[in-house]
């Protein structure tokens, strides 16, 4: 039997939406106040990315994440110092040391890590986590998200290959929001969903609805539990919208239809989220906007601080580039 | 002391490292029944299991990136890629993510692996498996680069290699695998990684080189010998870093400098090695700095009258050693 999520984790989900939503709006600001040079919004993938970290373990599993990820992250149990820590570059960075772009690299505290910018690279990357941990029997999952865009790379197809034949504890977790930048999906691919390539992996392919935290987490705890019992891998599509351009330097109003653009604005899923939480009786209207309240708050008293925290200094720019080598050879 | 062949100094190594570190494994194609196509890894999958050695799909970008996921996960992958030739498709893989993985994490992880990649020619290989890839790996800040000559640099570089904590390139030249044998002890050593040896004393001049060349220099060396040119052989051993202090000390007490390599010359490794001397050598040099290596071609062609046109040999850096020595 398919395990529910449970009425009590709802409005955890539902907050560390909220929070992220704010805090991807306020990256959003810093961009276009000239203070952070770029942003890659989450915002219309919360819903996915919550209930896919609820239905695994942070104190054992393992987390390939990408660019588009803020509210896994903040599930994950970042803070929002941290992230802004990222989104302006400043001294103590977290993932870094502010090398690379926001949210890169590795977290201190979860086994979360982003090496790159380049799309699907994580992909064979979390192939070789998942292998070890089943090498050394360890009972641990490993979860790779990506977007729509990175199946069309070549590491996604050699990585899934190659982790059906090794029936590797993998979860493939795919945010279809149906552009790669500009490209539609149907410039991206000949069939209609990404889910159905895994029948030429050997592992179950499910699409699902992003924007419903109990449907996406009902899948993905379905995976994690055929990963854990030794079965393998799962492809799972979450199909949800990317409600602001790829990133802060795009205007997708170039490339989409004011039809798409209205169709996309109906399947927000924080609004969605609080239909259901306050349809099923779990939040009052007081208690969300007690919640949005709060969330806008710990995000203004983050940005305070970290606005007045320094960059991260040069004195930093030579280590770390191998253990024993200096830079000036 | 028993004597080695360079392959069999390859395999020995790879083998008592994994006897003495579990988290050791190798990912490659072929590696598992076949013994890999030079016999790397002959009779390891029935002494390690297939869990450690572990027979991918055609698939180099996978090889790489699964090793390095493995690699930052607690293990010592080997990725085993099967001709230099094909690691291309894993470069992104190796130059994009591998090499950046310490700094980018600013520390938090590293990747403790090791890939090994046969190249070179003179082997009747032709354009797609005589390929040298060095140039590339070599120019990368992150990744530690080492090609061996001899049987005995085999075993000590590539135990250095699969215990350093980040990752290295060992670039096995395929000529040298059963051309070059030599005496390799069998308790258990290591070579540190950045530093280059003078193969042959002289000093009328010095040949700086690396690889199968290193053996081709040696002879012209004797034959130079014989003429009463005595030429120091400086082999790099380490392509980056490369041993500065080594070549410097070398060309400032010959005062002459020829740079021998396979491998095309324009910005090359040879290049380099050129500059160091250029900046740290020059009240030292009696000579122009000379560089001896194939015509700009794509190697490198299958005639093997034509491979032989394209290849430096012993009898060509004669020719330039007395060359450069008469100035």
């Amino acid at each position: 039997m398919t395990a529910k999520l449970p009425d009590d984790r709802m409005v955890h989900l539902y907050r560390t939406m909220v929070l992220s939503r704010y805090l991807d709006e306020r990256s959003w600001l810093l961009n276009r106040q000239g203070k952070a040079a770029i942003a890659a919004s989450a915002q219309g993938h919360e819903a996915a990315q919550v209930a896919c970290i609820e239905a695994t373990d942070p104190s054992k599993d393992h987390y390939l994440i990408y660019y588009r990820q803020l509210a896994a992250i903040m599930a994950l149990g970042t803070t929002p110092e941290e992230m802004l820590r990222g989104f302006l570059a400043k001294e103590g960075e977290p993932m870094s040391g502010a090398r690379q772009f926001p949210y890169h690299g590795a977290h201190p505290r979860v086994d979360m890590f982003n090496f790159s910018n380049v799309i699907a690279t994580q992909i064979p990357q979390a192939a070789g986590v998942a292998l070890s941990d089943k090498l050394r029997g360890l009972d641990a999952v490993t979860v790779v998200s990506f977007g729509d865009g990175a199946t069309s790379q070549g590491d996604a197809h050699e990585t899934m290959n190659f982790a059906g034949i090794h029936k590797l504890p993998l979860i493939f977790f795919c945010e279809n929001n149906r552009y790669a930048i500009s490209v539609p999906l149907n410039k991206q691919m000949a069939i209609e969903s990404v889910a159905s390539r895994a029948a030429g992996y050997g592992f179950p392919g499910v699409s699902v609805d992003g924007t419903s935290i109990q449907d996406v987490f009902e899948v993905t705890k379905t995976a994690v539990d055929r990963a854990r019992s030794g079965d393998g891998p799962t492809l799972i599509e979450a199909m949800v919208e990317r409600l602001l351009p790829h990133t802060t330097d795009d205007d997708h109003t170039r490339y989409r239809s004011e039809e798409d653009l209205e169709r996309m604005s109906k399947r927000d899923p924080v609004s969605i989220t609080s239909e259901l939480l306050l349809s099923k009786g779990l939040l009052t209207e007081a208690e969300d906007e007690a919640i949005h309240t709060e969330a806008k708050n710990q995000v203004n008293i983050a940005t305070d601080t970290v606005e007045n925290e320094p960059f991260a200094g040069v004195e930093n720019t030579l280590n770390n580039v191998t253990e024993s080598i200096e830079p000036s050879l | 002391m028993p004597e080695q062949n360079l392959i069999e100094a390859v395999r020995e190594t790879m083998r008592s490292e994994m006897r003495r570190d579990e988290s050791v494994i190798i990912l490659g194609e072929d590696v598992g029944a076949h013994g890999g196509v030079f016999l790397a890894t002959d009779g390891f999958i029935e002494e390690f299991g297939e869990d450690r050695v572990i027979d991918t799909p055609l698939a180099e970008s996978l090889i790489c990136g699964v090793a390095l996921g493995a690699a930052v996960n607690g293990m010592r992958p080997i990725a085993e890629i099967q001709f230099a030739d094909f690691v291309w498709p894993a470069i992104n893989q190796l130059v994009g993510e591998t090499a950046r993985v310490r700094y980018g994490t600013n520390g938090a992880k590293t990747a403790p692996m090791t890939i090994r990649i046969p190249y070179g020619g003179g082997v009747r290989g032709g354009l797609y498996h005589s390929q040298s890839i060095e140039v590339l790996f070599s120019h990368t800040p992150g990744l530690t680069v080492v090609a061996p000559a001899t049987s005995y640099d085999a075993k000590g570089l590539l135990a250095s290699a699969i215990r350093a904590n980040d990752p290295v390139i060992v670039l096995e030249h395929k000529r040298t695998y059963r051309l070059v044998k030599g005496n390799v002890p069998s308790e258990d050593y290591t070579i540190p990684i950045g530093q280059a040896e003078i193969k042959r004393p002289g000093t009328d001049l010095t040949v700086v080189t690396y690889g199968l060349m290193l053996h081709y220099v040696l002879q012209a060396a004797e034959a130079a010998a014989a003429e009463g040119i005595e030429v120091e052989v400086l082999d790099l051993r380490t392509l980056r870093p490369l041993d500065k202090n080594s070549i410097v000390e070398s060309v400032s007490r010959t005062g002459k400098a020829l740079i021998v390599q396979e491998d095309t010359l324009a910005v090359s490794i040879s290049s380099e090695v050129a500059a160091i001397i250029a900046e740290r050598c020059f009240f030292d040099l009696d000579g122009p700095v000379t560089r001896l290596g194939p015509p700009e071609i794509p190697p490198m062609p299958f005639s093997p009258l034509m491979e032989a046109e394209f290849m430096p040999s012993p009898e060509k850096i004669l020719t330039a050693i007395k060359k450069l020595a008469d100035i």
